[in-house]
C-alpha cells in the first residue's frame, strides 16, 4: 500500500517538474511548480514527517509561490523569450544543465545513507514535539542565527521598499 | 475493524454532505437575513418561506450555457472553480465535530482525521485557496479579472500573518497544534474567548478577510471592477465560486469556534454526561452526550454564520489602502502584543489575570501616547 502510494507520488511529483521545465507558458510553469511541492508534501507525509509537509505547503505552496504567480502575472513573458530560439543558446544551457546533473547523481552515489532499523526506529521522529524539543535543546544556537537572518531579511526588503524622499507613489 | 472502518467513512460522508448543505442554506438565509435588515419580504416564492430557493438556483445555474470565452486559457479557465472548491472543502477534514462514539468497545472520534497537525493543516489549506481565484482571475484573459485576482491574492497574504499570528497565541495556551487537544484543554468553560478577546477579534477580522467577505470584498467590488475576478465566469463555474465562498463562511465559523468558544464543550456537560449514563448505560449515554455537544457545536457555527451575514449587511466596504493599512498597520502590531502579553501570562502562571491586566496596561499605554503625542489622526 505504502509502497503503491510512493510510486503514485512520484509520478506526480516527476510531471509535475518536467512539465516546470517544458511548459512555454511561464503561468503553466508556475502552476506545475506547485503541483511539485504539493507531491513532495506527499512525500513528506508517507516519510512520517507530518510537520514538515504541512510547513512546506504554508510555505512554499502557500507564500512563496503565490508571489511566484503574481509577478509572473505582471510580466509579459511571452515578448521576452526570445532565446529559446537561438540554437546556441539552447546548446550551452543543456550542456550546461547536463553537467550539473551528472555532478549531482554522482555526489549521491558517493554519499553514504545510513540504512534505517526498523527494530530501532522511532516512529515518532517526524513529530512536531521531536522537533521542537531537538531545535530548542541540541540546535538552539543555528535556530536562534536563522531567526536573526530572517529578521535580516525582512529589514532589508521594507528598506529596499521603502518610499524615498520625494519619490512618488503612483 | 469492518463496523468501526464504515462508521468513520459514515462520519466522513456525513460532515461532506453536512457543508454541502449548509452552504446551500445559507445561500438562503443570507437572503431571509438580507430581507429582514433591509425591511424586505426575501424569497418566498420557491416552495413553503422559499425553502427550495437553493435547488431552484443551483437549477437554474446548470442549464445556462457553459461559456468559456475565446481568448481564455481554456483549462485554467476550469481549473480555477474546481480548485476555489476544492481548497474550500479540504479544511473540514481536521475540525472535530464533536467527542467520540463508543461501538464495539471501540472509541470512534466524530472527526475526518486526528493529526499532531491539525491547525497548520487548515492554515496551509487556508493559503491554497487564493489559488481558485488567481488561476480563474488571469485565465479570463480580463482586465477587471487580474485585477479582482490580485487583490485577492495579496490582501490573502496580507492577512494570512495577522492570523497566524493570533493563532499561535492560542497554541502556547494549549501547547499543541492537533485540534481536538486544543478543544479538550478548553474544557470546564476554560474558553480561549475569555483568554484570548483581543486573539478572537483579530482572527474574526482575519477570517472575514480570508473569506473575501464584506467589508473586505474588494475582489468582486462591483462599483470598480464590474464583478472582479468572476467577470467571465457564467453557469456552473460562476456557482461553484459563489458556493466555495459560503462553503469557506461555515470553515471558518467551525475554526473559530474550535480555536476560541470551546468546539463542543459547553456548560454543565458533565453533569448532562453523568446523567445520561446513569440513566441509559455507559455506551448509550456517552453516545447521546457526544451527541449533545455536537448539537452544541453547530448552534456556535450557525452564530457564527449569522455574524458574518449581519455584517455582510451592516458595514460598508473598505476602500483598498484602508485595508491594507487594517492589515499591515493595525492587526498585525497588535496580533504581536496579544502574543506577547499571552506569552507572560502563560509563565506568570495566572493565565485568565495576566492576560487581562497585560491587556489592561495595553489599552492605557496607547491612550497615554496618543493623549502625550497624538496630534496626528492614525490611519484607523
Amino acid at each position: 500500500m505504502t509502497q503503491w502510494s510512493f510510486y503514485v507520488v512520484s509520478i506526480f511529483t516527476l510531471f509535475g517538474a518536467l512539465g516546470t521545465i517544458m511548459s512555454k507558458n511561464a503561468i503553466h510553469s508556475v502552476i506545475y511548480l506547485i503541483l511539485t511541492f504539493f507531491s513532495l508534501s506527499a512525500h513528506y507525509v508517507l516519510l512520517n514527517a507530518q510537520f514538515l509537509a504541512a510547513v512546506n505547503i504554508v510555505v512554499y505552496a502557500g507564500a512563496i509561490m503565490v508571489l511566484f504567480l503574481f509577478v509572473v502575472m505582471f510580466l509579459n513573458i511571452r515578448d521576452e523569450a526570445s532565446e529559446l530560439n537561438n540554437n546556441k543558446v539552447m546548446i550551452a544551457a543543456s550542456i550546461v544543465g547536463g553537467t550539473i546533473g551528472l555532478i549531482l547523481v554522482a555526489a549521491i552515489r558517493l554519499t553514504d545513507i545510513p540504512r534505517v532499523n526498523p527494530y530501532t526506529y522511532q516512529v515518532k521522529t517526524g513529530f512536531i514535539e521531536t522537533l521542537g524539543k531537538l531545535l530548542y535543546s541540541k540546535y538552539l544556537l543555528p535556530f536562534e542565527l536563522v531567526s536573526v537572518l530572517f529578521l535580516i531579511a525582512m529589514t532589508g526588503a521594507v528598506m529596499l521598499g521603502k518610499r524615498e524622499k520625494g519619490e512618488r507613489n503612483f | 475493524m469492518d463496523s468501526v472502518f464504515i462508521i468513520k467513512s459514515l462520519i466522513i460522508l456525513g460532515i461532506f454532505a453536512i457543508s454541502l448543505t449548509i452552504a446551500a442554506y445559507e445561500t438562503y438565509f443570507e437572503r431571509v437575513i438580507a430581507a429582514f435588515i433591509q425591511d424586505r419580504v426575501g424569497p418566498d416564492r420557491a416552495g413553503p418561506f422559499g425553502l427550495l430557493q437553493p435547488l431552484a438556483d443551483a437549477g437554474k445555474l446548470f442549464f445556462k450555457e457553459d461559456f468559456i470565452p475565446g481568448m481564455a486559457d481554456k483549462w485554467l479557465f476550469i481549473l480555477g472553480p474546481s480548485l476555489a472548491m476544492l481548497t474550500a472543502l479540504m479544511t473540514s477534514a481536521v475540525i472535530p465535530f464533536g467527542d467520540s462514539i463508543l461501538y464495539d468497545g471501540q472509541e470512534i472520534l466524530v472527526q475526518g482525521i486526528e493529526v499532531n497537525i491539525g491547525i497548520l493543516w487548515v492554515f496551509g489549506v487556508v493559503s491554497l485557496g487564493v489559488y481558485g481565484i488567481l488561476i480563474g482571475g488571469w485565465a479570463s484573459n480580463n482586465k477587471y479579472s487580474l485585477y479582482g485576482a490580485i487583490r485577492a491574492a495579496s490582501q490573502n497574504i496580507s492577512y494570512e500573518l495577522a492570523m497566524g499570528l493570533s493563532i499561535i497565541a492560542v497554541l502556547m495556551m494549549a501547547s499543541s497544534l492537533s485540534l481536538r487537544t486544543i478543544v479538550e484543554s478548553q474544557h470546564g468553560m476554560n474558553w480561549n474567548i475569555f483568554y484570548q478577546p483581543l486573539g478572537f477579534i483579530i482572527f474574526l477580522t482575519c477570517s472575514f478577510a480570508e473569506c473575501n467577505r464584506t467589508p473586505f470584498d474588494l475582489p468582486e467590488s462591483e462599483n470598480e471592477l464590474v464583478a472582479g475576478y468572476h467577470t467571465e465566469y457564467g453557469s456552473m463555474k460562476l456557482g461553484l465560486y459563489l458556493f466555495s465562498e459560503y462553503v469557506n463562511m461555515f470553515i471558518s465559523s467551525a475554526v473559530i469556534a474550535t480555536l476560541f468558544l470551546g468546539g463542543f464543550n459547553y456548560p454543565g456537560m458533565d453533569w448532562v454526561y453523568a446523567t445520561m449514563t446513569e440513566n441509559f448505560g455507559a455506551v448509550v449515554g456517552h453516545n447521546l452526550s457526544t451527541l449533545a455537544g455536537t448539537l452544541v457545536f453547530f448552534a456556535k457555527i450557525f452564530a457564527f454564520i449569522f455574524l458574518f451575514m449581519w455584517v455582510r449587511w451592516t458595514l460598508p466596504r473598505f476602500r483598498y489602502d484602508q485595508l491594507m493599512d487594517l492589515g499591515w498597520k493595525g492587526l498585525i502590531p497588535l496580533a504581536i502584543v496579544n502574543l506577547i502579553i499571552t506569552a507572560a501570562a502563560e509563565l506568570s502562571g495566572h493565565a485568565l489575570l495576566v492576560n487581562w491586566i497585560g491587556l489592561g496596561v495595553f489599552i492605557a499605554l496607547v491612550y497615554a501616547w496618543s493623549a502625550i503625542f497624538g496630534t496626528k489622526k492614525t490611519s484607523l
